[in-house]
């Protein structure tokens, strides 16, 4: 269904482009089918569809609702061109004041959910094109449900403290002893990317922290991981084309595939990258100052994998039935690559977290070649069974002892509706 | 040998009455074996609706039930080959098409299920094969003008026994058909003489199973055929407000966009585009009022009846005051969820209507009922309507349902090439119709000896006939499926009383399910009497067979599963032995049943050793093998399935959350079969009946009783 | 428009990249010996060869598959495993509704090739991600063993 709506919006903005140059017809019609061109580009480095969209609803019409805990509820805004309940009104320079200031018309402060800080870093420039690309989509008439916010959150004005404490005063300045591509992928990660909205813990202000940059952080119940270039618990060890692939495609062999938010990011966003806005990307990661955390991945070959006697246990007995259908038991993947879990970081967590989830969720990934899915298992596999085959793969594919209690499925499965 | 209404409780109270009031009340008689359907008299030689012979010698077999994997394709023909004298590699097979000639005695209409096949045709199939190889001799005995008495027959040929001169039955086939049929009964065989009845033959449908080419419904091919698949309102009794298909309708291979009252059908090239068509639709229902209908207004409706008015189903002596005398009384409610039938193929139809007639290739356990709705919705006469019956690809009662080529239909008349319809798995188990949910309430007493004096029963559920067939509903209101395995029991029980509380489920269509009502009814009152037997003191297979009384074949088989399961013997730590014992579909099965138990709450069934009288064997390995796939199904339900609600909507909607036995979780079974020359019952669903039973029992051994299926589901 | 290599003969076909084998196979192709159970890896039905491995046709999209070969059921007449395999199937009369078996048997057969002679924990392991409905795993199990023993 996302990659439906994906596909829709390309469409969409292709048509609009050819819209505004059959109409217009002049240079400067032709110089707005370009901006938005490089708008719809940079929408998806900037990943706005995501979390202006809501479930199974239609793109960027808003309505994304996020649990901030302590806080309240959040519902991210309409942004189609729509007068009443979108951005149909905004200037550009309003726009840009929400974008990177997080100060939407009327001194209305937008809560640090959106990226801002990140998005300050952003040019001119480039969020203009992105309300241009913005402006020329279907309006929707949405309203966005009104936020369910705590005192003293409540108090928009509360945000203004805090802005002046935490956002990034503009836009990163090219470092001029600094190659091309790491420039320009440090802006990708840093600024559009917001990559460090998720890998980077906060501190107890919701400010990321600066001590640990991109050690990994838990967000939503998900650990985004540590993607420092440490070699244990980082990056540090993967291969450039496995780090480019990952990125591209959501997939490394022997690095397992993308699930969770970091599946929605490869699918909405990272995905339409160019390889040079990929190779940049790679370039200014492995220059990330490394940060130790105690996440460690395992490397247990498929060949090693191989060797392993079928286990009796009902783990081993669960995956064997319900699982190596697709991933079989040395984790190569049966019938795609994506399904490759070798390797997996999600396979070394002793405390499966992203492990759990992904087996009550499920996983979708929209790939070239089409959706990648897997499904989620439901109440006929009890908590233990599900603990049982989280601690089975953590130490068949991990050589690691799990400790996934059935409890820790119960929780992950709260909220969780089955599919 | 599936699901399906069938008064068995009624048949075995009359007394061998076989069915004759089933048959009255329906609206249509049993077949006769007499009624010839081709009047042609220049051949080809069909004395009857069951034999075909062409004069080029092809021997056809027109088979009354449909192959769904219980082997009957093979056992009706071996019961007609039998006095047809002819080999089983000599004959072709074929599916009864929609017709009177083709109803299954017991059952009233043209249906398979229930576990009628063989008790319903055992003897007609046969008078069939014997009436075609009189006529044969007869028409031999003519052209050599002899004594038809000086004739014998063999291996599809008839032979002159003085001068040795024989004759085929294809050169015999014209003559034949001139004859007139034999006026009384023919003679059949002496059952010493059989040469293929009881002695296992080969699957017929083999062959063409193992190396890809039988045909299932769902691979018709057709030219000129497009593919669709549906969604109907996820809320049953929904209806269709709008749909947006302008996103549909720009799949590459989209053709059509079909919309009836509660579905709308995508059409492709093929299922791909379909599906993706049917993923791109914008959809808006009205859904109705059981939009609101979740799993606990199932059940809370269900317990509350426990208390309350209800219909007396039987009554023998005086229970209750036995049970008020009784030195103890015990008492437990089971409960028992709504099941899903998740065939291995799912729900599909190839239809092709256009003005002149109408064309449908499916595979159905009810062919004139599917024939007769796609002749309502097209408004072609039933004559018009031509149904290609084919292999199934899993019944289980499902196919006792013809709603999907009803739908079929409505769709199909919108367009003018053949459409076949593939529902997705998602479909296929959100718009099953399930198997109903039960509570049952049990009360027994056992005198100051331990001995079962009486027995009060309580049954809450829907009844299923009332729409299935509801001239078979009682007079008084009661289903009589429900009370199969509780009524007539392998025990001697001397007071019963046994009430019945209907209640529709809201939200789903209840159907048949394999094993019917002797599935809900084995499991409680075997889990019953365990636990009676435990209040007793008492071992539960010398419990049960101080009460065989009067059914030494009941004693037989429970004497023998009991001996060959080494009943007694020690397990290992966790392990569990049970046993179940019963009396449903005319059958005796015994089932003793080993679980290992984990720490954790896993359950793993070790071994199941099952011993069965069913009568008279037609084909002993395929009795076997029904009993050993029975008993998966069975199990499967019985330690993970429950279908559940949730606003309106089944939340089950594929193998994921709908979990089926593995191979890696499968027990190992043994099937002993006890010799035996009564006619006979039924087998397809007896060991689905006994597992849940069986499988609680041994749980309970080591320690706890389950009342709620499924067992290791998050609700027990 | 792609080239598969499909029971030993290509085939041009033009499909979107992104349907799965199954599909190709069964409505493009016209072979239907290859099931749809459902569609989301978890049965087995439509399991086929790729290489010689055996894989789920119905999560497979079709452009992966590239020029590697591609066997279904109705290209196992002249392979001597699977020739071993369809004797032991019928030999003990392994089939009930027959649905599931051609996924079965392709899958016994990849299992075989890699490991004439697996024990029956292998062969559990091996085989557990094909349902049976009708619940024919006995003989299934008992049949690999006889075509190990038969080899
Ligand atoms: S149809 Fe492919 S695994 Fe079920
Ligand atoms: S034989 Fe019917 S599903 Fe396996």
């Amino acid at each position: 269904m996302i990659g439906r709506s994906v596909a829709r919006r390309r469409r969409a903005a292709g048509m609009a482009v050819l819209a505004a140059i059959m109409l217009g017809g002049g240079t400067a019609r032709a110089q707005d089918a370009d901006l938005v061109r490089r708008g719809a580009y940079l929408e998806q480095a900037a990943d706005c569809e995501v979390c202006h969209t809501k479930p199974g609803g239609v793109p960027f019409a808003g309505g994304r609702a996020f649990d901030l805990p302590g806080i309240g509820t959040v519902y991210a805004p309409n942004i189609t061109p729509d007068m009443e309940t979108g951005i149909g009104r905004y200037s550009d320079a309003q726009f840009d004041s929400a974008v990177r200031r997080g100060v939407g018309p009327g001194w209305r402060h937008l809560y640090p959910v959106m990226p801002y800080a990140s998005y300050a870093r952003m040019t001119a420039e480039d969020v203009r094109a992105i309300h241009a690309y913005l402006a020329s989509l279907r309006p929707v008439h949405a309203p966005t449900p009104a936020n369910q916010v705590r005192f003293p959150y409540n108090i928009r004005l509360a945000m203004i403290g805090w802005n002046l404490l935490y956002r990034p005063s503009g836009p990163l300045a090219d470092e001029p002893g600094r190659s091309a591509a790491w420039n320009r992928g440090r802006y990708l990660v840093e600024a559009a990317g917001h990559c460090g909205e998720c890998h980077t813990p906060r501190t107890m202000m919701q400010a990321l922290s600066v001590t640990k940059s991109y050690a990994g952080s838990v967000v939503d119940g998900w650990l985004a991981y540590n993607i420092s270039s440490d070699v244990d618990s980082g990056i540090g060890a993967w291969g450039d084309a496995q780090l480019s692939a990952y990125l591209s495609t959501g997939h490394a062999d022997g690095r397992g595939t993308a699930v969770g938010p970091m599946a929605d990011v490869v699918s909405h966003s990272l995905r339409y990258l160019t390889p040079e806005d990929i190779a940049a990307m790679v370039t200014y990661l492995r220059g990330l100052p490394a940060r130790r955390s105690d996440e460690t991945t395992a490397l247990v070959t498929p060949a090693a994998l191989r060797q392993a006697a079928p286990s009796q246990s009902n783990g081993g007995r669960l995956f064997a039935s319900a699982c190596a259908g697709c991933h079989l038991t040395d984790g190569q993947g049966r019938q795609v690559d994506h399904a490759a879990i070798w390797g997996a970081r999600s396979l070394g967590e002793t405390d499966g977290r992203n492990l759990v989830r992904t087996m009550v969720e499920g996983a979708t990934l929209q790939t070239a070649q089409g959706t990648m899915s897997m499904p989620a298992f439901g109440p006929e596999y009890r908590n233990q069974d599900l603990a049982d085959i989280a601690n089975y793969a953590i130490g068949h594919f991990g050589n690691r002892v799990g400790h996934v209690t059935a409890g820790d499925v119960a929780a992950a499965r709260a909220g969780v509706p089955p599919s | 040998m599936e699901i399906g209404r069938i008064a068995l409780s009624r048949r075995h109270a009359l007394a061998g009455a076989g069915g004759l009031l089933l048959a009255a009340m329906l609206p249509r008689g049993p077949a006769r074996a007499g009624t010839r359907i081709v009047e042609d008299q220049t051949g080809p030689f069909a004395p009857n609706a069951f034999v075909r012979i062409a004069p080029d010698d092809g021997i056809t077999l027109i088979l009354p039930n449909v192959e769904m994997g219980q082997g009957i394709y093979t056992g009706e023909a071996m019961l007609i080959a039998e006095e047809l004298d002819v080999g089983l590699e000599q004959i072709q097979i074929e599916a009864a098409p929609p017709d009177d000639a083709y109803v299954t005695k017991l059952i009233g209409i043209q249906a398979t299920g229930g576990s009628t096949s063989t008790i319903a045709t055992w003897t007609s199939l046969r008078e069939a094969g014997a009436v075609a190889r009189t006529l044969l001799v007869r028409a031999a005995a003519d052209r050599w003008q002899v004594d038809p008495a000086s004739c014998q027959t063999e291996a599809g040929m008839v032979r002159h026994v003085p001068t040795g001169r024989t004759l085929s039955y294809g050169e015999l086939a014209v003559e034949a058909a001139a004859l007139p049929l034999p006026a009384g009964p023919v003679a059949l065989r002496d059952p010493s003489t059989f040469r293929l009845i009881g002695h296992a033959q080969h699957r017929l449908d083999g062959p063409a199973k193992v190396d890809g080419t039988a045909v299932f419904g769902i691979d018709i091919q057709q030219p000129g055929m497009k593919i669709g698949t549906v969604a109907a309102c996820p809320v049953m009794g929904g209806v269709l407000l709008h749909v947006d298909d302008s996103a549909a309708r720009r799949v590459p291979g989209v053709r059509d966009v079909l919309t009836i009252g509660n579905a709308v059908c995508v059409v492709g090239d093929h299922y791909w585009a379909a599906r993706k068509g049917l993923e791109a639709l914008t959809i808006t229902w009205d859904e109705g009022v059981n939009a609101t209908v979740s799993t606990g207004t199932v059940y809370n409706q269900l317990h509350e009846a426990l208390q309350g008015p209800a219909v007396v189903a039987h009554a023998k002596g005086d229970a209750k005051g036995a049970i008020a005398r009784a030195a103890i009384r015990v008492e437990a409610v089971y409960q028992q969820p709504l099941l899903a039938h998740a065939t291995m193929e799912p729900i599909n139809c190839t239809i092709h209507v256009t003005p002149e007639r109408c064309d449908i290739w499916v595979g159905t356990q009810v062919p004139m009922r599917a024939r007769d709705s796609a002749a309502e919705v097209t408004g072609l006469p039933k004559e018009k309507v031509f149904l290609h019956n084919q292999y199934i690809g899993g019944g289980f009662g499902r196919r006792l349902e013809h709603e999907y080529v009803t739908q079929a239909a409505q769709f199909a008349r919108q367009v003018s090439y053949p459409l076949k319809i593939i529902w997705s798995r998602e479909e296929d188990l959100t718009l099953d119709r399930y198997r109903p949910a039960y509570v049952d309430r049990l009360v027994g007493g056992l005198d100051a000896h331990g001995n079962l004096v009486a027995l009060s029963h309580r049954i809450v559920g829907p009844a299923v006939v009332a729409r299935w067939a509801p001239e078979a509903l009682l007079p008084n209101g009661v289903d009589d499926d429900l009370l199969l395995a509780a009524v007539e029991t392998p025990y001697a029980i001397p007071a019963m009383f046994l009430d019945y509380a209907r209640r529709e489920a809201p939200g789903v269509v209840t159907a048949w399910w394999r094993g019917v009502g002797g599935t809900r009814g084995v499991f409680v009152i075997e889990s019953f009497i365990d636990e009676l037997a435990a209040a007793a003191k008492a071992d539960p297979v010398a419990f049960r067979r101080r009460m065989t009384g009067d059914h030494p074949r009941a004693r037989a088989v429970l004497d023998l599963a009991a001996e060959k399961a080494e009943w007694g013997s020690k397990l290992p730590p966790g392990g569990g032995r049970g046993v179940a014992l019963q009396y449903v579909f005319g059958s005796y099965l015994a089932t003793v049943m080993e679980v290992e138990m984990s720490d954790g709450g896993t359950v793993l069934v070790r071994r199941a050793v099952v011993a069965a009288d069913c009568g008279r064997v037609v084909n002993p390995d395929q009795v076997v093998a029904q009993i050993e796939g029975g008993l998966i199904f069975g199990l499967s339900a019985a330690l993970f399935n429950e279908v559940t609600l949730e606003n309106g909507r089944v939340r089950e909607k594929n193998f994921n959350t709908y979990r089926v036995l593995r191979m890696n979780e499968s027990p190992a079974i043994e099937v002993h079969l006890i010799d035996s020359a009564e006619d006979p019952g039924g087998i397809g669903e007896t060991g689905t009946a006994a597992a849940a039973a069986a499988a609680a029992n041994a749980m309970a051994a080591t320690g706890r009783r389950y009342r709620r299926l499924p067992l290791t589901g998050t609700q027990a | 428009m792609l080239t598969l290599q499909v029971n030993g003969a290509a085939h041009q076909v033009d499909v979107p990249d992104d349907m799965p084998l199954l599909w190709v196979l069964r409505d493009v192709l016209g072979l239907p010996g290859t099931k749809f159970g459902c569609g989301i890896g978890e049965c087995g039905a439509c399991t086929v060869h790729v290489d010689g491995r055996a894989v789920r046709a119905c999560s497979l999209p079709v452009v992966l598959v590239g020029d590697r070969p591609v066997t279904t059921i109705e290209g196992l007449a002249d392979d001597q495993v699977a020739t071993e395999v369809s004797k032991a199937w019928l030999e003990i009369d392994v089939v009930q509704c027959g649905y599931c078996q051609p996924g079965q048997i392709m899958a016994a057969v990849a299992l075989l090739k890699s490991n004439l002679h697996p024990s029956d924990d292998e062969v559990d392991q091996a085989m557990a991600g094909n349902i049976c409905r009708c619940g024919t795993y006995r003989r299934i199990r008992a049949a690999i063993r006889n075509v190990a023993g038969a080899v």
